[in-house]
């Protein structure tokens, strides 16, 4: 199963990568999700993907008696997402208000903080 | 035992909560916001205190013994790092009264500032990866909000850029975690550092540890990852500005000190090449991009990054004098970046712009200012007998010790390019006239306001001649830290058997 998750998490890097090198901020934002996916995905597959029981200890017993999965990897990912839904949720808030406040979602044109002819010296 | 390590979060997070509640009333807020960072003061001096004595320190979080439980470790590096965030924190609060105007005291700013504190101390108090994962995430998240708050145009514009690479370095931290665990089974630190030894896969350790760089120096704005830091560190009100420059950038360097020392010392003679071109590209190309511009806090943004570029030097050398030269140089340059900044701030509530080309006559206005900008600008270029000076010593030392001529030679030319933009701000905004014939002076602001914004600038710059003049217990300090980070057996010892709470 390694193998085939693995592929896919390549695709959603490569999607992710490709959407990232737009101008247009949304589009970047679309392809820091795919690769946020991506990276929990990794996790998962990092912690070995097995067909065991759930990671459960029966009443009375201080380890599990059979072969179990491992619970870190998903309680990893689980914060992980939680999170990456925080941070993602305020970058799409902030992208809107750019857009009200600018006009604009294209990178190259967005040129307040760093103007493209900054005030000089009057000699230079 | 256990409860002392967990305060240096604990206080800012609870502050922020009770600051959260009093958000409406600013001066309330302020009383909330210095106490905490004031009890922060107290408890990260009495950390410094026992780990000088007894050596590094571990609580085991829940009674999960170490390495399945989140593991609390200051050490020696973690220790001065709490201390010295503290007082940063404690002076940017005081700062904080009179250049945070109220509609943003009202939109939470104390709230902000203390949780990006608590991200800035638990980053250095944790001793497991994934867990230091999640305070970087707290930090951000709190710099975000920070950079943003009160939504002007131009700080929307500098808070995208911030906000996009700094989200790409978070997923590369976490896939990197996440491919670390499953090569080695563990995320502890310590418990890493004997597993990563026992694993034969070379070339995963090698990608893994490239990644790092990468994921850290986006952080540590080495080069060339670095171009978020002059987009954004002059958008927010300085006070803002102030605490970034000192510590976000500086958490980086933490994390890369720490997985270069304990978790990949193996891998050294392959990533210490790639640190080390990075560093002398960082000190070079930010001192240079600081020499073109014309705005007082532009030009010392692109001098955090040059500077970055000397802690990682001290990190890619490698030896006990390099290492111990990174920390001193770390203790200095937090304490004169954060004075220059609130400096820069006093200079233009009184010159009235950032614009050198629009300001002036400082130093006629309020010669006691100029003394202090003097100070801590002339310590950054490491002029004896300031702080500075003794810092690049010990870089310039462990360097010729290695006999890395060209390593010494971009030091200096780095440190004379830091001389010619900082007599570049003192010419420019301290001598020269004020274009408009007037620069208002100190006392035409209100002694309350005066106090708010020269007592915390007087500290800093007294701290920055105590390390100046009396350098040797603090290099003494830097040697032993550097001793714990080459050979971290206590370390290990006290998160993998100490069990102490």
């Amino acid at each position: 199963m390694e193998g085939p998750l693995a592929v896919v998490v390549g695709i959603l890097i490569a999607t992710g990568v490709y959407l990232m090198l737009a101008r247009d901020l949304l589009h970047y934002l679309f392809g820091l999700v795919l690769i946020s996916n991506a990276a929990n995905l990794a996790i998962f597959i990092a912690g070995r993907l097995t067909r065991a029981s759930p990671p459960l200890i029966p009443e009375g017993q201080e380890a599990p008696q059979i072969v179990v999965a491992n619970p870190l990897p998903q309680a990893l990912i689980l914060t992980a997402i939680v999170i990456g839904f925080g941070l993602l949720a305020f970058a799409l808030a902030l992208i809107a208000q750019v857009y009200r406040e600018l006009g604009t979602l294209d990178v190259d044109r967005m040129r307040i903080a760093e103007p493209v002819r900054p005030k000089r010296k009057k000699s230079l | 035992m256990s409860w002392l390590l967990a305060l240096p979060f604990f206080i800012p997070i609870t502050t922020a909560l009770i600051a959260f509640l009093a958000r409406g009333r600013k001066h309330l807020c302020s009383v909330i916001s210095i106490t905490g960072c004031f009890a922060a003061l107290c408890v990260s001096i009495a950390i410094v205190t026992l780990v000088v004595s007894g050596g590094p320190q571990a609580a085991q979080m829940g009674d999960w013994q170490a390495p399945y439980g989140i593991t609390l470790i200051a050490d020696r590096l973690s220790a001065v790092m709490l201390l010295i965030s503290a007082i940063v924190g404690l002076c940017v609060a005081l700062f904080a009264i009179s250049d945070i105007n109220e509609n943003r005291v009202k939109l939470g700013f104390h709230c902000f500032f203390q949780l990006l504190l608590a991200g800035v101390s638990g980053s250095f108090v944790t001793g497991d990866l994934f867990n230091l994962y999640v305070w970087f995430e707290v930090m951000l998240i709190a710099s975000f909000a920070l950079l943003v708050l009160g939504g002007e145009k131009i700080q929307l514009d500098g808070g995208i850029k911030y906000v996009a690479l700094n989200l790409v370095s978070t997923l590369l931290m976490l896939t990197s975690i996440g491919l670390l665990y499953g090569l080695t089974g563990t995320l502890n630190m310590a418990q890493l550092h004997i597993s990563l030894a026992e694993v034969d896969n070379p070339v995963a350790i090698s990608t893994l540890a490239v990644i790092f760089i990468c994921a850290f120096g986006i952080k540590a704005a080495i080069f060339p990852l670095f171009f978020w830091l002059p987009a954004s560190y002059h958008v927010p009100p300085v006070a803002v500005t102030a605490v970034f420059a000192g510590l976000l950038t500086k958490v980086g360097v933490y994390a890369l000190i720490r997985t270069f020392t304990l978790i990949f010392p193996n891998d050294l003679g392959f990533t210490q090449n790639i640190l080390l071109g990075a560093a002398l590209l960082t000190m070079l190309t930010g001192v240079l991009g600081a020499a073109a511009q014309y705005e007082f806090r532009k030009i010392l943004s692109f001098h955090i990054i040059s500077q970055i570029g000397f802690l990682i030097l001290g990190l890619a050398l490698n030896s006990p004098l390099a290492l111990a030269g990174t920390v001193f140089y770390m203790i200095h340059n937090i304490v004169a970046k954060t004075n220059l900044f609130l400096i820069s701030g006093t200079a233009q509530r009184l010159a009235g712009s950032y614009e050198l080309n629009e300001i002036g006559g400082l130093y006629k206005a309020s010669p006691l200012l100029s003394t202090f900008f003097f100070i801590a600008a002339f310590s950054l270029a490491g002029f004896p007998p300031l702080s500075g000076f003794w810092a690049k010593l010990l870089l310039v030392k462990a360097s010729l010790d290695q006999t890395a001529y060209f390593v010494t030679a971009v030091a200096l030319i780095t440190g004379a390019l830091t001389l010619f933009s900082m007599s570049k701000i003192w010419a420019e905004a301290f001598w020269k006239p004020h274009p408009q014939g007037h620069c208002k002076s100190l006392y035409s602001l209100s002694v309350a306001e005066r106090l708010q914004r020269l007592l915390p600038v007087s500290l800093l710059a007294s701290i920055t001649l105590i390390l100046g003049f009396m350098p040797e217990p603090f290099i003494e300090y830097a040697l032993g830290t550097a001793g714990e980070l080459l050979h971290p057996d206590d370390y290990l010892e006290a998160v993998l058997t100490g069990s102490s709470h």
